[in-house]
């Protein structure tokens, strides 16, 4: 598929969706009712470019939803409690999560694994923690997540400010693209003389900030946490890359359509609440949605290869 | 005293890379035997030579890509400093354009050029990196409709080599100087390879050199003003090219004392050879009892030529019993061995669906199979039990080829077999393929040694993914091989 033509699919699934969720709520058209609908959609975006850093560099992450967990742990308790303690925790998770890519690379693990075990680590942190849903979130967090900026409600506001910085950090700048070269071909970034394993760990810390953000965000909406409060976010992240047009290898991706691909999967439960749709099947459902857009998305990438094909004879 | 002489221009008595006595062994295998090589300004040098003679070899150890086990490399920098290692390679304006393309295809054009230009950051960048690639892209090759935006993966493959060589010519903060150019024009057509070869000749003219890597002769006496030929990981002959005839060249790269193709008995495989059994439409064929063998340089097709007849002959679920074609995998790690499995099982593979009783492996006839196999071609082990990694790399591919003749399957498909396999081995397994030639079965060979391809009865000869000669008996000679994998005729036809 043509990289000028990959954004359309995210961005026309998401006005379908959101029109679909017009035509049943009419009230949701309003600045609140967008606030509510898009709320909590701001941190699994966040956990959406985490995930795309990893995706972007051929590997992924399947420990996204139990590190949030974490972070929202240590938000709510070590963060307000102590500052300057939580936030030393958190730079470390972050260092541990470059030092993770690195280790992948080094030892050529399959990042799927070694992901998977981190996963049960974070978790287990975020349990001893909290071991009971608890906590409070920072009145500094409470302010910024619930702030009101004229006409246009916060959540989107934070999605655009998202899609754009991550969108010139990764697509435009030059360390983003080296970090989308080592997905792409990490054999000529060596033959260059750029160590692919610090670049890879590079990736991996953005990861980690990116996924660090996301748990604040969520106590800052929630007020308070869980150490099961974002384990869905592994599962959703990957799918938001996708729906946005990533590719899991290649190094193909694109922050807009991660954070667009977020925004439709958080729609997703919202507009099959308004269905009246019981909440057992709303995962099924969400992902029936998925499998209908990568569809859409497969037979337009073979429509394009055919011209393609005939362009060169 | 040594004055600058601005613009980069070095003074033409200092060579730009001087290679002395290197050598680089990988175990016993040697790569590069003592190969001396100075290449000066102005100079384009063809570097010529057959299958395995050690051209990449060199121009790895040339780019500081690899450094040598014996010897020495020294790079003759601007201002009079030497040096060694890939990065002080870099600092000499030597670039590398390799054969195998190594650009991104996730990125835009000029985004790959912040691959190798590290100076490529803050604002700006991309205008710098388009105005770069743009510039390099309409000297070499005016008319070209590459747009600095667009991305690689959306480039035919022509363009995209295009950009790879622009690349390699694009100005920087160290302009080339150096610029290693391996097989530049393999999928370029007529026209714009004569773009390139003006280029290179523009651009040595202008104090530049250029080591040129290429299988089209014409080509290489178009530019080259000095050929050098290696052979078995050393150079052995170093001309200008005007001392060379593109005849000369070929007996050049060919063995020095020639030795007749080992005792073929024509008179036995006039006897076992039957009617044909495989014809493919690229015009491949063979017959029954016959040894077919793929030859020319790597990589021109006949990998793919025979994973295309193996995939039309296998496959098929009613046949899983009796198989029409087994496979003797070249690359074992990728498309032969088990790793975690026992010899055995590794053995038994393809075997596997007539070692079945009631959907289960009758475990007594896979131990008197394997044991049988054994014996049969000598795999050195006390235990078939092993680890298949046990094994040194020879015995592997005895496995691999006691798989596949363990099969009741008339064809063999052999994809280069003998590679990093000691020379006994390779006795036994010449041996093994003759006796069971005799038996009946045909089997196709894809080889890269030239002694190899020599003992078989019929030669097909690849060039560029097709077929460019067919030789048989007296004609299959390393002189006919060579001249069948180059092209002889001038560039431009």
């Amino acid at each position: 598929m043509n990289g000028k033509y990959r954004i359309l699919l995210p961005v026309l699934s998401l006005t379908v969706l959101l029109a679909a969720v017009f035509y049943l709520q009419p009230r949701a058209m309003s600045y609140f009712g967008l606030n509510l609908l898009f709320n909590l959609a701001v941190p699994i975006a966040l956990a959406t470019i985490a995930q795309m850093m990893i995706i972007m560099v051929n590997d992924i992450d399947l420990s996204v939803g139990t590190f949030v967990s974490f972070v929202a742990c240590v938000t709510a308790t070590f963060l307000n409690d102590a500052p300057l303690v939580g936030a030393a925790i958190l730079l470390a998770s972050i260092l541990a999560y470059a030092a993770i890519g690195a280790l992948i690379h080094i030892r050529q693990l399959p990042a799927i694994v070694v992901t998977l075990g981190m996963s049960f680590v974070w978790g287990g942190l975020a349990v001893l923690l909290l071991p009971s849903p608890g906590g409070a979130a920072p009145t500094w967090i409470r302010t910024v997540m619930t702030v009101k900026p004229p006409l246009v409600p916060m959540a989107v506001v934070a999605c655009i400010l998202i899609a754009g910085l991550t969108h010139v950090l990764i697509m435009r700048s030059s360390t983003g693209t080296l970090l989308r070269a080592v997905g792409g071909n990490a054999q000529a970034v060596a033959r260059s003389g750029w160590s692919v394993t610090k670049l890879k760990a590079g990736a991996y810390a953005l990861a980690g900030f990116f996924g660090v953000l996301a748990g604040i965000c969520l106590v800052g909406l929630t007020t308070s946490a869980d150490a099961n409060i974002a384990l869905r976010y592994t599962l959703l992240s990957i799918a938001g890359v996708i729906l946005g047009g990533g590719e899991f290898t290649g190094g193909r991706v694109s922050p807009v359509g991660a954070v667009l691909g977020a925004l439709t999967l958080a729609l997703a439960g919202s507009f099959l609440s308004f269905m009246r749709l019981s909440p057992d099947w709303q995962i099924g459902a969400q992902g029936a949605i998925l499998i209908l857009v990568l569809a859409v998305r497969l037979i337009f990438s073979r429509r394009s290869r055919k011209w393609k094909g005939a362009e060169n004879g | 005293m040594e004055v600058a002489t601005g613009a980069g221009r070095p003074k033409p008595d200092v060579p730009l890379v001087a290679l002395s006595g290197a050598c680089v062994h990988f175990g016993a295998v040697r790569a590069l035997d003592g190969v001396s090589l100075t290449v000066s300004p102005g100079e384009c040098v063809g570097l010529m030579g057959h299958n395995g003679a050690g051209k990449s070899t060199a121009v790895n150890v040339i780019n500081g890509g690899l450094t040598p086990t014996d010897g020495q490399v020294r790079y003759g920098h601007e201002d009079g400093r030497k040096g060694t290692g890939a990065a002080r390679a870099r600092a000499c304006g030597i670039r590398s354009v390799f054969q195998e393309l190594s650009l991104c295809p996730n990125l835009s054009v000029l985004e790959n050029l912040r691959v190798p230009h590290r100076d490529l950051t803050g604002f700006g960048w991309r205008k710098t990196a388009a105005g770069r690639i743009a510039g390099a892209l309409d000297e070499i090759f005016p008319g070209h409709r590459i747009e600095p935006g667009m991305i690689v993966g959306d480039l035919t493959l022509a363009e995209r080599q295009m950009v790879e060589i622009a690349a390699g010519f694009a100005g920087g903060p160290t302009p080339p100087r150096l610029v290693i150019l391996d097989e530049p024009t393999s999928s370029l057509d007529a026209s714009i390879a004569r773009q390139l070869l003006e280029h290179v000749r523009r651009f040595c003219a202008k104090g530049g050199a250029v080591i040129f890597i290429s299988h089209m002769l014409g080509e290489v006496f178009e530019v080259a003003s000095r050929i050098d030929v290696m052979k078995d990981g050393k150079i052995i002959a170093s001309r200008p090219a005007s001392e060379f005839t593109q005849q000369g060249l070929i007996d050049a790269m060919g063995h020095v004392a020639n030795e007749k193709a080992v005792a073929r008995a024509a008179v036995e495989s006039s006897q076992r050879i039957g009617e044909e059994v495989l014809k493919t439409p690229e015009g491949l064929s063979a017959r029954k009892g016959e040894i077919v063998g793929l030859a020319g340089l790597a990589g021109h097709g006949q990998a793919e030529a025979l994973a295309r007849f193996f995939m039309s002959r296998s496959g098929k679920l009613a046949r899983v019993k009796d198989p029409e074609a087994a496979f003797v995998a070249g690359d074992r790690g990728r498309d032969g061995v088990m790793p975690l499995w026992s010899i055995l099982r590794n053995l038994t593979l393809t075997h596997l669906p007539s070692l079945t009783r009631r959907g289960l492996v009758d475990r007594v006839a896979e131990q008197a199979l394997g044991a049988d196999w054994k014996k049969r071609i000598g795999i050195r082990t006390d235990n078939l039990g092993n680890l298949i990694l046990s094994l040194s790399g020879g015995n592997q591919q005895k496995v691999l080829f006691a798989r596949a003749l363990a099969s009741s399957a008339p064809i063999v498909v052999m994809d280069d077999p003998m590679r990093g396999v000691d020379v006994g081995t390779k006795q036994e397994a010449y041996d093994m393929i003759r006796t069971e030639a005799a038996n009946g079965r045909t089997f196709l060979w894809y080889s890269t040694e030239t002694d190899e391809v020599c003992q078989c009865d019929r030669v097909f000869v690849f060039r560029n993914g097709q077929i460019s000669a067919e030789l048989t008996g007296d004609g299959i000679t390393e002189e006919n091989i060579l001249a069948a994998s180059f092209q002889m005729q001038g560039a431009g036809a």
